[in-house]
């Protein structure tokens, strides 16, 4: 039943993958793109447009998903994600000071520096409450990763405040999740960081396993917690600092991919954290998708959809478990 | 047989400025039962949490089979001892066998595939535990007592030569009870494994333990026989309150009594 459900997973990844990049204002029949025609009008909006949006979307969802898994797991709430926890938005905070900046100096890559060192700091934000107070509860950390959300969020308005008019319109346009690339050096940067993340987290998943149980069970087994909780904070950090730096802060991929996942494959990382990267992949095309199309030729941006999506989701998950405990 | 296997020495512990645990020194041999009596508040829980490191900022040292305990690797020490808490979270969505198959943890690495030895173990324990019959069972589905019992499979599993125990059969029916205790000798017979338990029921300890440590105030009252501690004045100064005792009609014990409140 659950191996049933990992390949339909597969399946549904594999056929939204293959099938988004057909689908949008414009028709691309298969006849153009099977020689690798890039002097076609349809050859070019679909290798140097579509495919790398494609593979952008999937990389993107598929870490959101990823740091979803193990964030839920090692909180033991199923109201943990990189957006909860503040990381996103730091990591927005970062990004959105570079947009200022940009205008005075470029940096190579200085968009995912700067988000890097803002989702690092939500991470040290919030972890540093755990040293500062002894005998914390996951459940404190979890509040202070809300209040971390909100002190960046409003650092963002101040920003946006004191930014120009082109500048502001920047900033509130990526804040809303845009998928939109041209050429495939960002899905390369994306690979890299996706695959060296995953891989992080995958070496975790017997932590992960255990983690969910009870810290003093895991501890018990032989786990080394704290070494384990900043190997996840790291990999998450870098993870979201890529994602929001390229794409803003999608969100509700990485709350939604897990929770269903779960329904599907059952709480066992082993499948869990596979089947969450493949279907958070999965969905986000499928939305990005939905955004192309819904108001052809014009788009919505991404973050909308899955947001949209995201919204009814969240609150059946409330209605669904009214202590917010397990799932 | 007898060497030492867990010796502290002025093993203290505060939190935010109250002592709990006041400078424990003792040792426990190998293959020995164990029990840690002492009333509420005493420190005994926060002893064990100190033994396998959920605690890590004690003072004092702590050795576990001559070793410093700060000195192994997590992994490493769960091979020698393990930590079955008081109760297990209620709603853990594992299966049982999932659950006690986790505690191959400490002899697998990340990626290690299960093997048929793994597999071997974990059925040998659900056996000797008489798990066998929900091992396909919701952890979450469980009762108290079946869930005791699958908690003890997994420390099994894990094959820890050293069990730290808390209150394994303080919420448990008679029944439940009794099943714990006959267990935990069973296993104690069977592989040599060191217990070391807590509790609350004195009686229990007295008739099931070779040896007693009995806390109050984070500071060692007693040590030593369980015969030993069924004296009046010892067990005023540790619970604060006088007791009646009866002779148990099939152990050569004494055993205490509950009270006639009026």
């Amino acid at each position: 039943m659950k191996k049933t459900a990992f390949i339909f997973i597969i399946i549904f990844t594999l056929l939204v993958i293959a099938a988004s990049p057909f689908v949008g204002a414009t028709k691309i029949p298969f006849s153009t793109i099977k020689d690798f025609n890039l002097a076609t009008t349809a050859g070019q909006i679909f290798y140097s447009l579509r495919l790398p949006r494609v593979f952008t979307a999937f990389l993107a969802g598929a870490a959101l998903a990823c740091c979803g898994v193990a964030l839920q797991a090692m909180f033991r709430n199923p109201l943990a994600t990189p957006f909860t926890l503040g990381i996103s938005s730091g990591a927005a905070f970062g990004a959105a000071i570079y947009v200022l900046l940009a205008a005075v100096v470029s940096i190579p890559f200085g968009s995912i520096v700067f988000s890097f060192i803002g989702s690092l700091g939500a991470v040290l934000l919030v972890y540093g409450f755990t040293r500062i107070r002894k005998g914390f509860s996951v459940d404190t950390m979890l509040l202070a990763g809300v209040a971390v959300n909100f002190f960046f969020s409003s650092l963002i308005l101040f920003l946006q405040y004191i930014s120009d008019f082109t500048q502001s319109f920047r900033i509130i346009r990526w804040l809303m999740g845009s998928v939109d690339v041209t050429g495939f050096q960002t899905p390369i940067v994306f690979l890299i960081f996706t695959v060296a993340g995953v891989a992080i987290i995958t070496a975790q998943n017997l932590n992960l396993n255990l983690m969910s149980i009870s810290d003093e069970i895991a501890i018990a087994r032989g786990v080394d917690v704290q070494k384990s909780r900043k190997i996840i904070f790291f990999a998450t950090s870098i993870m979201i600092a890529v994602v929001v730096a390229y794409c803003g802060p999608i969100g509700f991929i990485g709350l939604m991919a897990p929770h269903i996942c779960r329904l599907l494959v059952g709480c066992d990382h082993k499948i869990l954290t596979a089947a969450s990267v493949l279907f958070g992949g999965a969905f986000l095309v499928l939305c990005d998708t939905i955004a192309r199309i819904l108001i052809a030729p014009a788009e919505i941006p991404v973050g909308v959809i899955t947001s949209l999506l995201g919204g009814p989701f969240f609150v059946w998950l409330l209605l669904k478990n009214p202590s917010g405990q397990s799932a | 047989m007898n060497q030492t296997v867990i010796e502290t020495t002025e093993l203290s512990f505060d939190v935010s400025g109250k002592r709990i645990l006041d400078k424990l020194s003792f040792s426990i041999s190998s293959g020995g039962r164990i029990f840690i009596v002492g009333p509420n508040g005493a420190g005994k829980t926060t002893l064990l949490r100190c033994l396998c490191r959920i605690i890590g900022h004690y003072r004092g040292t702590i050795k576990i089979k001559d070793r410093d305990l700060k000195t192994y690797s997590q992994k490493n020490l769960a091979k020698i001892l393990t930590y079955v808490p008081q109760t297990l979270p209620a709603d853990i969505q594992f299966t049982v066998h999932q659950f006690i198959l986790m505690a191959r943890y400490p002899h697998l690495t990340p990626f290690s595939v299960i093997s048929p030895q793994d597999e071997k173990f974990v059925t040998d324990a659900m056996e000797m535990t008489q798990t066998v019959c929900f091992a396909d069972r919701v952890m979450a589905t469980l009762s108290g007592g079946e869930r005791q019992q699958v908690s003890i499979a997994a420390a099994l599993v894990q094959q820890a030569e050293i069990f730290l125990l808390d209150e394994p059969a303080t919420y448990l029916d008679y029944r439940h009870q009794r099943d714990i205790h006959s267990l935990l000798m069973k296993i104690n017979k069977t592989y040599g494994t060191t217990i070391v338990c807590v509790t609350h029921d004195l009686n229990s300890a007295v008739l099931n333990a070779d040896s007693i440590i009995a806390l109050k105030e984070g500071k060692i009252i007693f040590t030593g026989k369980p015969a030993d501690i069924m004296n009046e004045n010892i067990l005023e100064r540790i619970y604060s309150k006088k007791f009646s005792f009866v002779q148990h009609p099939v152990a050569n014990r004494k055993i205490i009594v509950p009270d006639v409140v009026e």
